[in-house]
């Protein structure tokens, strides 16, 4: 099936080259390379502690990998601070919810917009709760105020970190509407590192599996679904 | 009408003398705020500022250029503290920043004495710490002209801060820092430009302060025990609140010298030294995040 895309995938806009991230003498990530096509929407998976939240921080500047280099639309980044990635057009959501408390929710997304303008209109406009964001807004809403806030510094491209963790099924039925909305509508390419395989295989162009801070495949949902790798990097294989 | 008129100077001159702790304080909730620690070398600050101040106008500089010269001097401060202490620091526990300012403290201590000495110095602003005459004309209170001047001062600073920070982007940016520096830092909050902007607005903070207490008490080192006056007012403030400084600081002063005047003689006197630890200490025990901090909640 082959539905017209308002932003047909394009060409690499980020290129991961030979990386590799020690903590001492712990290998969280060993001569990976990947690279990102413009408008894709890419899911990194793997099993817990394979490397995924690491490899997202090292594109994102809070970690500066010992090897390799990261080229986001051909600039290599070096050693770089994440407001500065934030500058460059690259956003992201944390795995853990990192929303300012003490703000409303409306305030957390024009923080992301960095604009000053009158919330109480946008506030009626969007019909968005008053409350804090910690205080009565439920889970689903607060990870979708972190999308918007990463959204709303008009970054093009997005690096989810678990966006559906903890959801319903309603709720990440929802967030998955919401993801290919933004990516068809505004064409933002995405990183998303998530464990729900159904959703992965529903709206990922390409998929990144990690094991043990390797790369074992790298290609379409259906191709690396039948990888023998992957299937026992994910279901354990007895050494004999 | 005597008691009365008395009792209104006391107030008043209490409410005054509240100002500048509201000041020292103000300093402290500042790097609170960006942070989340408390900062130990603030009373350090407040010294080394006033002292620079001090010993520039006596090389022969005058007032407004000396006091240009201090502020880019703490400037250089806030920056050398957020490149060789705050950032080799980052992202480890609150409690190891607290002992960073401790030693912090020690450090600004010891420059400042190495470079102006240790002998107690005159600040001379121009202004006495004398009764403003046509306040005793038209109201009958005796108000010191010092303390009027000081109040003035901090007030305007004290609003121009919150201003700031309520309605910038750099407040904005800061409020976010405060929240969440990771998240903030994501959406391309300069964390740097923000810890130096704090750490310098904390740095003329204590200059102004230093200034006022240096011209009524003497430009010394005890200046830097006098910061910790600032303890009880943050206490019933609250750590992250400007309003809550200023309030706080107005309450203790006000109390200090209500006590002091109407309780002294029955302690025999100079109770003003601990009253507002004993306030604090029902704060604590009463309302321990203080008047305007946030509630404090621990999941369990």
């Amino acid at each position: 099936m082959t539905i017209e895309r308002n932003f047909p995938i394009g060409e690499p806009v980020l290129e991961v080259k030979n990386i590799s991230l020690r903590f001492g003498g712990v290998k969280a990530i060993t001569d990976s390379s990947f690279s990102v096509l413009k408008h894709e929407i890419k899911a990194i998976i793997g099993p817990n502690g394979a490397g995924k939240s690491s490899l997202l921080n090292c594109i994102n500047g809070i970690y500066q990998p010992q090897e390799g280099s990261i080229a986001f639309k051909g600039e290599v980044l070096g050693k770089i601070t994440p407001n500065l990635i934030a500058q460059k057009g690259i956003s992201r959501t944390f795995q853990n919810l990192a929303l300012f408390k003490r703000m409303s929710v409306l305030d957390n997304i024009l923080v992301g917009r960095r604009l000053h303008m009158n919330s109480n209109f946008l506030q009626v406009a969007f019909q968005l709760p008053k409350a804090r964001s910690e205080e009565k807004v439920n889970h689903g809403l607060q990870k979708k105020v972190e999308l918007g806030r990463a959204l709303a510094t008009e970054a093009d491209f997005l690096m989810l970190d678990e966006p559906m963790a903890g959801m319903n099924v309603e709720e990440k039925r929802e967030m998955c509407r919401f993801i290919l909305k933004v990516n068809d509508e505004i064409g933002t390419t995405m990183v998303l590192i998530e464990h729900d395989m159904g959703v992965v295989m529903d709206i990922s162009d390409n998929v990144v599996v990690l094991d043990y801070g390797k790369i074992i495949a790298d290609g379409p949902p259906d191709e690396v679904r039948a990888n023998q790798e992957v299937i026992d990097a994910y279901l354990g294989v007895s050494h004999d | 009408m005597t008691e009365v008129l008395f009792f209104i100077e006391v107030v008043v001159a209490g409410l005054l003398a509240g100002t500048m702790y509201s000041l020292v304080a103000l300093g402290f909730v500042l790097i609170y705020k960006a942070s989340s620690t408390f900062n130990f070398a603030q009373g350090a600050m407040v010294f080394f500022a006033v002292l620079a101040f001090v010993g520039f106008m006596e090389l022969g500089l005058p007032f407004s250029l000396a006091f240009v010269v201090t502020v880019l001097l703490m400037v250089l401060v806030g920056f050398c503290t957020e490149r060789m202490v705050l950032n080799p620091l980052m992202n480890q526990s609150e409690d190891t920043l607290l002992m960073a300012t401790i030693g912090l403290g020690f450090v600004l201590e010891g420059l400042a004495q190495a470079a102006w000495g240790v002998e107690v110095r005159r600040l001379d602003l121009g202004i006495g710490d004398f009764p403003i005459e046509w306040i005793i004309d038209v109201f009958g209170l005796f108000v010191s002209a010092l303390d009027l001047t000081a109040g003035i001062v901090a007030a305007v600073l004290i609003i121009g801060l919150a201003l700031i920070f309520k309605y910038t982007r750099m407040g904005l940016g800061l409020r976010a820092v405060a929240d969440d520096p990771g998240a903030a830092s994501s959406i391309g909050i300069p964390l740097k430009n923000i810890m130096l902007l704090v750490w310098s607005a904390a740095g003329v903070v204590a200059l102004v302060a230093g200034m006022m207490w240096g011209a009524r008490a003497g430009v010394q080192f005890a200046l830097v025990d006098l910061a910790l006056k600032a303890l009880p007012v943050l206490i019933i403030g609250g750590f992250s609140s400007i309003p809550g400084a200023i309030i706080g600081g107005l309450i203790i002063g006000a109390t200090e010298k209500v006590l002091e005047v109407y309780l002294g003689p029955f302690f025999g006197g100079a109770i003003e030294g601990w009253a507002p630890y004993v306030l604090a200490i029902f704060f604590l025990l009463y309302r321990p995040e203080g008047l305007f901090g946030e509630k404090i909640i621990r999941r369990v």
